[in-house]
């Protein structure tokens, strides 16, 4: 598809954005400092980094829109060949648009979700150009077509929420290259996207970029950027630690910190092996399992130096495999689950369709699957959070749906949960340990099993390695992965012999969420644990399970040992997802 | 109060939290001072205006507010600063009273909706619609036809008013939290059902009616104030706030004090107590 | 996401005609009609029983109340005539009979049929509520969109000032805006005159805390709206301060306004039973009140449910409104 770019005035070659020693600070608080790059028309820098590595400013001040209170400060700031330094507030309104465009992510909520689409769209044309209404709709059914929305005409009328998640992003795409500006701008434009749909986002940011648009692509996701970006800059601490060309960033990396982020992407990495690096200041300590602790006090396990690649830890995990297998004892059942349910406008949808599985002591079962595909609901039939409309599940071998709610809380312990929302499965008036203690003591302060319970709150906070100083702390004032491993914690209370996570680490960081999938791996082999592991992320998928199955439209579609489904797919869906993943390219082994 | 507005307040409260605002503002600092000023003058009335509020003194009939009388006196020479202070024990008593019924009532009206499955809310609900086509004061009124004005008869038409508002409110959060993620966290924790009203779901809902109800007692003495105002409510010689306004009524050209004095406290305290409830809120679980 | 039938093969036009007749009736005008004639019946019901509460005998109220001294033979007629000698079922039926029909019975004090009576004080009712509605919602609109664009004294200041509107009572506005515009100023008549004049400052006195009330609701969903996301797109397009106001996050904070305003448009009815009565204004209000003065029943029956009648509409109105706005489906 072709996104014409009219031949602008601007000469091709020099950079579409110039940035030299740019600082930004709030006050006190420096965000950002001394960072420089430059955009080159028809290629693609990315600017790669964890939350709060001051990415988003740095792209936002390209567009006057660093924030309130914000000083900005550089050497140069340029776009399209002019300065932008110091402007006045109307004269930025004059570039906006035309000069550099803006692509969020969730176009849910970065479209106006009470307008039209195609108005939300030709607001830049509406703005920057005197164009009529009716010259305006032609030009935005021109744009949703070039984007690749079929059905323009109505699809304009159309506000976002009635749109999939896939046309909204690519509307919104639209509505920032109305103008055809030379430089855009994509702030985490995939995060919240399936798969395949993140493919085709990628796909129309590769052929805007071949049509000569210069993009600053800004996300926290290597694997992503490694598809699109020509270049890679890594941010920490608002500095950029390490530049280069793509290939050679990913294959060579110098900075401990981008090592970090290679090392955390889960994809590729052999069952078992660890993923999380030392952070680079500390120095690893003697006692591999308890770990190093890290400045904020989250223990970070080391990692014995060779547990990566290499063909030892294949044969070792393949052999891990094999005894579980044999051992052959099923926990948990799940046997031709099916649920509808009645949509609002009344129709009636089949969330959940024949699903069985069986998931056998000590090993991971990985359910994976985009959105719409059943798995969550799968997720809460499993915990008899609601009743299936047919078939059952059975816990060690136990009826766990079909009886009532009093005989079924005896059998609740032995199956815990951890969620993607973690701050919100937590009760808001308490703190962290008022969480454990109440999950110690089954709900029942007064019980018997209360004397022992501080000390065993203690042990759980331990084994999930947070510092003791957290207890006192409330959940929201925890970071995303304290706060799932404080979730860990409180399922491991009861022993359950089941672990059910069904997004755990989907909203973390990459390197936080090593960390954490590195526990729940700890965990597994230290406590038997067996784990039911749901994610739309084939890497994770890959990476921590010992069988998958592939969840479409509420059917598995596909299900066998992990190794054998990632590696040759049998069902075209599966091949479809594996296709859409973002990989690393192949090369030089991954460093160690 | 509608559920909308508590919705409002709840998320207000919610994104106040987060900026972080720990300090007191001068208005709350304001609000706090009235609301001593009520207190003692709702106790100790005669601490702060010694005089005897139904004290008729015919030569001193119509006196504007001067040093000897701070507000005024009305058509017998009663002095009015006394009348409002001591006023102000009947308003406060009416406030809290109207209110503690109309949360009361709210919540068990509330409470059975939210807790005793879906027939049972379908109908209560229907109740709580009806009884919004009584819009504002069109309740209270019916009331009274029935049971005589009078100053008792007010406050409790007062309060039935209020308590389809909070009822439905209740009910409202009510769902929220028991459909809430904490609460099937808990569940799969295998917590019994009297276990989750205890340990989650009472205390989460009834967390906001304090601020609801600090809210509601402006709201109440405003009510009950346009009561007697209208005749309906407290009658004369009784100091209450709304009967002095309405007994100034007829002297607006001559005599503006009368009225206007009565009023102001009436604004100050129901001001007082929005901004009051708005602060905790803010603070309550601050974290 | 396609719709699958369950598994089991069944009759294929069953199901998706059924689906189809469930569609239509979920309609919201369908709904709302429905909704709103039971309530209608409700509101009677609890009124007649209400009623029937009263202390005394109705048919010496029929004759003037307890001390009209009336005959023997006066009052058995009148019991005749109005059935109060009948079963209480049975009154009941009269009673839905006769309401259904719109004949909503004879003062007892002012000796004219009620329905004649109300309706004719409908209009200045209805004039009265629905402009302070209007006034209402541009003072709010003007002073949210006014103070959100200063810093965080403008914001404080455009707060305080919503929080005392909305504490300001009625009786006393009222007569606070007497003393300042009639008796201080003379600009402006103390009672309301017939035409336009005489409505100013009844309409600000209740337009006043409404306004107040709704630009605190309104200040909300601005401050949001003007965090989020959608907005920054919209600045990134180049779109100014104004222009995101209006363009954008008016229709955002709009919404719960509009949601309320069936809520506003009852409580201003009931408003206007003081402002009838302060400004001698002709209407249901201060009808109301005089007939709950003199226990007139018929009156107050009537006015309630014109009342009802009136709120309901509103809701309707209110909900097609907000649908229209916000087509995502059912807030809050």
């Amino acid at each position: 598809m072709s996104v014409g770019r009219s031949a602008g005035p601007h000469p091709a070659g020099a950079p579409v954005a110039r940035v030299r020693n740019l600082t930004v600070a709030f006050g006190d608080n420096t965000v950002v400092s001394d960072v420089s790059f430059d955009v080159e028309p028809g290629r693609c820098l990315a600017l790669v980094g964890e939350s709060g590595s001051g990415k988003s400013v740095t792209a936002r001040s390209l567009l006057g829109l660093a924030g309130a209170g914000a000083s900005v400060h550089a050497d140069e700031l340029g776009i399209a060949g002019s300065s932008v330094l110091g402007l006045s507030e109307r004269a930025w309104r004059r570039r906006r648009g035309r000069d550099v465009g803006l692509v969020l992510q969730d176009a849910l909520v970065s479209l106006d979700p009470l307008r039209p689409v195609g108005r939300e769209v030709a607001d830049s044309l509406r703005l920057h150009t005197p164009l009529g209404a009716a010259a305006r709709q032609a030009r935005v059914r021109e744009l949703l077509a070039a984007v690749g929305l079929p059905d323009a005409g109505q699809r304009m009328r159309q506000r976002s929420g009635e749109l999939s998640g896939g046309q909204r992003q690519r509307a919104l795409i639209a509505a920032a290259i109305a103008l055809d500006p030379p430089l855009l701008i994509a702030d985490e434009p995939t995060t919240a996207l399936d798969v395949t749909v993140q493919a085709q986002v990628l796909e129309l940011l590769e052929s805007l970029k071949k049509a000569g648009t210069g993009i600053l692509l800004i996300s926290h996701d290597l694997a992503v950027v490694s598809r699109v970006a020509d270049d890679i800059a890594v941010m920490s601490a608002g500095r950029i630690v390490e530049t280069g060309p793509t290939a050679q960033l990913l294959s060579a990396p110098t900075h401990p910190i981008t090592r970090r982020m290679l090392a955390a992407i889960p994809a590729g990495v052999p069952r078992g092996a660890t993923l999380a690096l030392p952070h680079p200041v500390r120095s690893p300590l003697a006692d591999a399992r308890n770990g190093s602790r890290g400045r904020d006090g989250a223990m970070i396990p080391t990692t014995a130096t060779d547990s990566r690649a290499g063909a030892s830890e294949e044969a070792r995990a393949e052999a891990r495999w094999d005894a579980r297998q044999r051992a052959s004892e099923v926990v948990l059942e799940a046997r031709g689950l099916s649920k509808e349910f009645r949509r609002p406008d009344g129709t009636r949808q089949l969330a959940v369709d024949n699903v069985s599985f069986a998931l056998h002591r000590g090993t991971t079962l990985g359910i994976v699957g985009e959105s719409g595909s059943g798995k969550t609901t799968t997720a809460r039939l499993v915990l008899a959070l609601t009743t299936p409309d047919a078939g059952e599940v059975r816990l060690l071998g136990q009826p766990f749906t079909g009886i009532p709610e009093g005989e079924r809380r005896t059998l609740r312990p032995a199956i815990g949960a951890v969620y993607q929302d973690a701050l919100g499965s937590f009760d808001p008036r308490f703190t962290v340990r008022e969480i454990l203690h109440d999950a110690v003591t089954g709900g029942r302060p007064r019980s018997p099993a209360s004397a022992a319970a501080p000390a065993r709150v203690a042990e759980l906070v331990d084994a999930v390695a947070l510092p003791q100083t957290l207890l006192e702390r409330r959940p929201l004032a925890l970071s995303g992965g304290q706060r799932q491993r404080v979730s860990i914690a409180r399922a491991l209370a009861a022993r359950p012999d089941v672990l059910v996570c069904d997004e755990p680490v989907s909203a973390l960081d990459v390197t936080v969420q090593a960390q954490v999938l590195d526990l729940l791996d700890e965990l597994q082999r230290e406590l038997g644990l067996s784990l039911l592991f749901i994610s739309h992320d084939l890497g994770v998928v890959q990476h921590m399970s010992d069988t998958v199955a592939v969840m479409q439209n509420g059917c598995i579609v596909e299900t066998g040992d992990a190794a054998s489904v990632f590696e040759a797919p049998a069902h075209p869906y599966t091949r479809q997802l594996l296709n859409a993943v973002p990989l690393l390219p192949a090369g030089p082994a991954r460093p160690a | 109060m509608s559920e909308l507005e508590v919705q409002a307040t709840l998320s207000r409260g919610e994104r106040e939290r987060r900026r972080g605002r720990g300090r007191v503002t001068p208005f709350e600092l304001l609000a706090v001072v009235v609301a001593l000023f009520l207190l003692v003058a709702g106790l100790m009335p005669g601490l702060l205006a010694p005089g005897d509020p139904l004290g008729i003194d015919p030569n001193a009939a119509f006196g504007p507010p001067s040093a000897a009388h701070w507000f005024g006196t009305d058509e017998s020479g009663r002095d009015i600063w006394t009348r409002v202070v001591h006023g102000a024990g009947t308003s406060l008593l009416i406030g809290f009273a109207a209110t503690a019924i109309g949360l009361g009532l709210g919540l068990v009206l509330g409470t059975v909706a939210g807790m005793l499955g879906p027939v049972v809310d379908f109908s209560v609900n229907r109740l709580l619609e009806v009884l919004f086509a009584f819009p504002g004061l069109l309740l209270a009124l019916l009331f009274i036809l029935i049971f005589g004005p009078g100053v008792w008869t007010a406050t409790v038409a007062v309060g039935l008013s209020a308590a389809p508002g909070y009822a439905r409110i209740i009910r409202g959060q009510l769902i929220a939290v028991r459909r809430s993620a904490f609460v099937e966290a808990a569940t799969v924790l295998g917590r019994t059902p009297r276990q989750l009203l205890v340990r989650h779901i009472l205390p989460n809902t009834l967390a906001p009616l304090f601020v609801l109800g600090t809210l509601g007692v402006g709201q109440a003495i405003v009510w009950a104030s346009a009561l007697s105002y209208l005749g309906l409510g407290a009658q004369p010689p009784a100091a209450e706030w709304g009967a002095m306004l309405s007994a100034g009524r007829t002297y607006l050209t001559t005599a503006w004090w009368m009225s206007f004095f009565p009023g102001l406290v009436i604004v100050l305290t129901a001001v007082a107590a929005t901004v009051l409830g708005r602060a905790i809120e803010r603070r309550a679980r601050y974290a | 996401m396609r719709t699958r039938t369950s598994s089991t093969p069944a009759i294929v036009g069953s199901p998706a005609r059924r689906d189809r007749v469930r569609r239509v009736l979920r309609h919201p005008v369908l709904v709302h009609s429905a909704g709103g004639v039971f309530v209608l019946w409700a509101v009677a019901t609890l009124t007649f029983f209400a009623v029937r509460l009263i202390p005394g005998d109705p048919a010496q109220a029929v004759l003037g109340g307890p001390g009209s001294q009336a005959s023997p033979e006066a009052l058995a007629a009148v019991r005749a005539e109005y059935g109060f000698d009948q079963p209480l079922f049975v009154q009941y039926l009269r009673e839905l009979g006769r309401l259904a029909t719109g004949d909503l019975g004879r003062s007892y004090a002012l000796n004219m049929d009620v329905a004649p009576l109300l309706l004719a004080q409908l209009g200045g009712t209805l004039t009265l509520a629905l402009l302070s509605l209007a006034v209402a919602w541009l003072l709010a609109l003007a002073l949210a969109t006014w103070s959100t664009q200063g810093g965080r004294a403008a914001r404080a200041f455009g707060s305080g000032l919503e929080i005392t509107a909305a504490a300001l009572p009625h009786f006393w506005l009222a007569t606070a805006l007497i003393i300042v515009f009639s008796t201080g100023l003379g600009l402006l008549p103390p009672i309301s005159v017939p035409g336009p004049v005489g409505l100013i400052l009844p309409v600000l006195t209740l337009a006043v805390p409404l306004a107040g009330f709704l630009g605190q609701i309104m200040r909300e969903s601005f401050e949001a709206a003007l965090e989020s996301p959608f907005v920054l797109s919209a600045r990134a397009r180049g779109e100014g301060e104004l222009g995101i106001r209006f363009v954008h996050v008016l229709r955002h904070a709009a919404l719960p306004a509009v949601n309320l305003s069936g809520w506003a448009f009852g409580s201003l009815i009931s408003g206007a039973v003081v402002v009838e009565t302060i400004f001698a204004r002709p209407g249901l209000g201060r009808t109301l009140l005089n007939a709950v003065t003199v226990r007139d029943v018929p009156v107050v029956i009537g006015v309630v449910l014109i009342v009802a009648l009136a709120y309901i509409v509103m809701t309707l109105a209110t909900d097609l409104a907000g649908a229209a706005l916000d087509p995502r489906g059912k807030r809050a």
